[in-house]
């Protein structure tokens, strides 16, 4: 067991944010043009969005959350190499779990103060 | 033979130990700083789901349509993603081992860092100046410590660069150090996806109004 090389040992693990051991220098650095091209596509179209009035204002709130979720995939998938691949699996289950937590407390947050608010204030008061 | 007494079923991992042994030292120390980052996601998440609660919470103050401007915002944007991609830069360079893009690619991260940290600090400032400080209500209570609290990361961010390129520097990029550049990556790397986070839901949702 000991005369396996630590890279043979890996084979089935690899850790948060590294390349897998077959990306050459060229491939890595095409991941991250890749990934700032695509980061910056969808950036300019959050701002362009809200800057210009491209799409129909009641839905524009539903498309920027939807372009702050591809951002955030392209920065995943691109920067940090959080990937479906079966080497893959443990970072991407802890990444689901804080995805959890992280929707539990912002939309639970949001649903509940939202009826204090409606209820304290009454209909005169809101807006 | 034991553990299949105990676990006839193999109800646990299965009876064999792994053959592979234990996961080498840099995928553990890597997944435990992946854990931390997940737990710091869920701090800015408490954080968020108290701006998003306090938002119209003005007391008859300015409101973040009011306030916001997006020039700043977006250069800001553009250098917290050029900065991340540097770094990525950086990482490429620790595995062609070549030192001097290595400090080259990580000063340039850290030039980025600092000039996304000076357009917040200045930011900060003009808010106060204009006697909408974090005093003013619950709104600027909580985009104070939500913004504050992500340019506080990236400051921590940038402390911890120069220690990194000063290790490097001095001791060459051996194992350990490696250990520690890929941590510092992950942590530039989740700071620039708490900030997509947050120029939607508080600059891009706030000059909306």
């Amino acid at each position: 067991m000991s005369e396996r090389p630590d890279e043979e040992m890996a084979r089935d693990e690899t850790a948060p944010g590294e390349q897998s051991e077959q990306d050459s220098i060229v491939g890595g650095v095409r991941s991250y043009v890749v990934g700032l091209i695509a980061a910056t596509i969808l950036t300019a179209a959050s701002f362009a969005l809200v800057q210009f009035d491209i799409v129909w204002g009641p839905a524009v709130p539903a498309a920027l959350v939807a372009l702050a979720i591809g951002q955030m995939g392209v920065h995943l998938v691109f920067f940090l190499h959080i990937t479906t691949g079966p080497d893959n699996s443990n970072n991407v289950l802890a990444l689901l779990f804080g995805i959890l937590i992280v929707a539990l407390v912002l939309l639970g947050s949001i649903w509940i103060m939202g009826h204090l608010n409606h209820n304290l204030m009454g209909p005169m008061a809101t807006p | 033979m034991t553990a299949q007494t105990h676990d006839p079923n193999k109800l646990g991992r299965s009876a064999e130990p792994n053959p592979d042994g234990p996961a080498p030292k840099r995928v553990v120390v890597s997944y435990g700083f992946w854990i931390f980052l997940l737990s710091d996601f869920i701090l800015f998440a408490c954080f968020f789901a108290g701006y998003a609660v306090l938002k119209d919470a003005t007391a008859g103050g300015p409101s973040g349509k009011d306030l916001f401007e997006l020039k700043l915002v977006e250069t800001e944007t553009v250098l917290l993603l050029l900065s991340s991609f540097a770094c990525g830069l950086a990482g490429i360079a620790t595995l062609a081992r070549d030192m001097r893009w290595f400090q080259i690619a990580m000063a340039a991260t850290g030039l980025l860092g600092a000039g996304f940290l000076a357009l917040e600090a200045y930011e900060f400032l003009h808010l106060i100046g204009e006697g909408a400080g974090p005093g003013r209500s619950a709104f600027l209570s909580a985009f104070f410590a939500l913004v504050g609290c992500h340019g506080l990361h990236v400051l921590l961010g940038m402390l911890w660069l120069t220690t990194i390129m000063a290790q490097a520097w001095a001791k060459g990029l051996r194992e350990d150090i490696l250990r520690r550049i890929l941590c510092f990556s992950l942590f530039w790397h989740a700071l620039d996806i708490i900030w997509v986070a947050l120029f939607t839901m508080v600059y891009l949702m706030g000059v909306r109004g």
